[in-house]
């Protein structure tokens, strides 16, 4: 009986779809991840921006992505939009958009938090020896920002990847759906193939989020020699 | 003074940020446009598409489940099979279409033809009065009533037991109606997918599972242990294609084809195709086939 669950991966298209599903959730993580950290970055400077009018529209920004649930976002942004304006959004596109805004919205605070963790003799110190503006945030702010800010943001971006499995909601089919779709397909014939599907979307998450877990401690170990 | 300050700020940021905010979002759609003005997948302003713009497109988009064996499911080929699709293959061929099929959820039905994402739903769509204000369904192809499955251990057989025990339900579904409205004092636990809500019935996390019976029965036949203690519950429903409302051309189109098939007895042949190798004796095609649109 136990080598029989996990015949239901080799049967048919079974193994390469669910290759195609790990495909299209990292090809949306990928997209939504680098808009993130781009627009993060910029966000989180704009934030640490101390004008009391740009500090309650970026927090308003923040908090209202943040409070509202990835799915409910989703929603709106896949149906909403259509609703409102009548534009059609594919599926991917609106999961793009939903988790570029998700993203942003978190990598921005942690770029604040980062920045203003920066003590402010840092500063100081680059000016007393006659350092411009730009020198000093080139060569003592951004470093030792980014520095504080890799162990937070691989924590987000492996955050994102995971969470993309909400998508099925849109008609999106990635990873997770497929293995369950399999699994509904045979549980007629195989009924212990979910333990085994679920086991195997579990490597394939895995083998996506651990070398870059790996590659956060190998950047961390090489800033600290 | 200071506070009213305060709240007038406050007012102007958020009308400046839904402004940003369907800025933005008008810009990416429009690019998407663009890109897509080939496409013509799905009609303007999210109003359906008529019978003239389906045909000139040469696809009919159709809404079914991907996980719901044996009525709409992906098979080890990631070919759509099942009760519904046999039926929506029909529907395009004999539209003389290619057919597309969109993996819908049961709580997401109702957008996706609201929104005109699809032209037609093919899920598994129970006819409910509430449903009918925001769908148009066609004649009906097939009749349920809701089961309760239970463990054989803790057998439930009336509603009444129940009461003060979780019952698991799939979001969306009749039976989180019914349920919610008859039984009050069940306790509810609810589920967006389906195969979330069977494993939580195999952890142990609720004391019975309720949705359409035909799935109930399916279910039990294949998983030792669990048994339907409650056949039929509440009223006898139907299950219908659905078009967005007021898409009277491909009601009416839809109507005439599931009239015309009922002469040919299509719907016995899609049964004995798709639903027979999964019940056999457990079911009575009588009980649940409706051909021709007309309910005995």
């Amino acid at each position: 009986m136990q080598d029989l669950g996990i015949k239901v991966l080799f049967q048919g298209r079974n193994f390469i779809r669910l290759l195609e599903g790990l495909w299209v959730t990292i090809g949306i993580s990928l997209v939504a991840v680098a808009i993130s950290i781009v627009l993060g970055i910029i966000l989180g400077m704009i934030m640490s921006v101390k004008n009391p009018f740009i500090k309650a529209v970026t927090r308003l920004y923040r908090e209202f992505v943040r409070v509202m649930p990835q799915l409910v976002l989703l929603f709106i942004v896949y149906f909403g939009v259509t609703k409102a304006f009548g534009i059609h959004l594919s599926g991917e596109i609106a999961a793009v958009i939903v988790f570029s805004l998700w993203g942003t919205a978190e990598m921005g605070d942690l770029v604040r938090g980062a920045l203003a963790s920066i003590p402010k003799h840092q500063y100081e110190s680059g000016k007393a020896i006659g350092l411009t503006n730009l020198q000093i945030y080139i060569y003592i702010i951004i470093p030792q920002t980014v520095r504080r800010l890799v162990p937070l943001a691989i924590n987000l971006v492996t955050r994102m990847i995971k969470t993309t499995s909400l998508i099925a909601l849109i008609g999106v089919v990635e990873v997770v759906k497929v293995g369950q779709q399999i699994i509904e397909a045979s549980r007629l014939t195989v009924p212990s193939a979910a333990l085994w599907i679920y086991g195997v979307v579990f490597f394939l998450y895995f083998i996506v989020c651990y070398p870059i877990s790996l590659l956060a401690a190998k950047l961390e170990k090489a800033w600290k020699s | 003074m200071k506070n009213l300050k305060k709240v007038v700020t406050l007012l102007f940021m958020l009308t400046l940020i839904t402004a940003a905010f369907t800025g933005c979002k008008n810009n990416t759609g429009n690019t998407k446009d663009n890109t897509n003005t080939k496409g013509t997948e799905t009609g303007k302003e999210g109003t359906a598409r008529t019978l003239d713009e389906i045909k000139e497109s040469g696809k009919i988009v159709i809404g079914v489940f991907s996980d719901k064996k044996p009525f709409g499911y992906v098979d080890e080929n990631g070919d759509y099979q099942g009760y519904d699709v046999y039926f929506g293959n029909r529907i395009a061929k004999d539209l003389g279409v290619e057919v597309e099929y969109v993996p819908v959820e049961a709580a997401s039905r109702v957008e996706y033809l609201v929104t005109a994402k699809v032209d037609i739903i093919l899920a598994n769509f129970t006819v409910t009065e509430e449903r009918a204000e925001q769908v148009d369904f066609a004649k009906p192809y097939m009749k349920v009533a809701l089961g309760v499955v239970s463990p054989d251990s803790a057998l439930i057989t009336a509603p009444e037991q129940l009461n003060g025990k979780t019952l698991i339900v799939s979001k969306g579904t009749t039976a989180e109606t019914y349920f919610t409205e008859n039984y009050p004092d069940v306790k509810l636990l609810k589920f967006d997918q389906y195969t979330e809500a069977y494993n939580a019935l195999l952890d142990g996390r609720g004391d019975a599972f309720s949705t359409d019976n035909t799935e109930v029965l399916a279910w039990s036949l294949e998983n030792k242990g669990f048994t339907v203690g409650i056949e039929s519950l509440g009223n006898l429903d139907t299950i219908a294609p659905a078009v967005q409302k007021g898409n009277t051309e491909l009601l009416n189109w839809l109507n005439d084809e599931i009239t015309t098939l009922g002469e040919e007895n299509f719907f016995h042949k899609d049964y004995e195709e798709t639903l027979a190798p999964v019940y056999g004796d457990a079911a009575d095609p009588e009980s649940l086939v409706v051909e021709g649109g007309v309910v005995e």
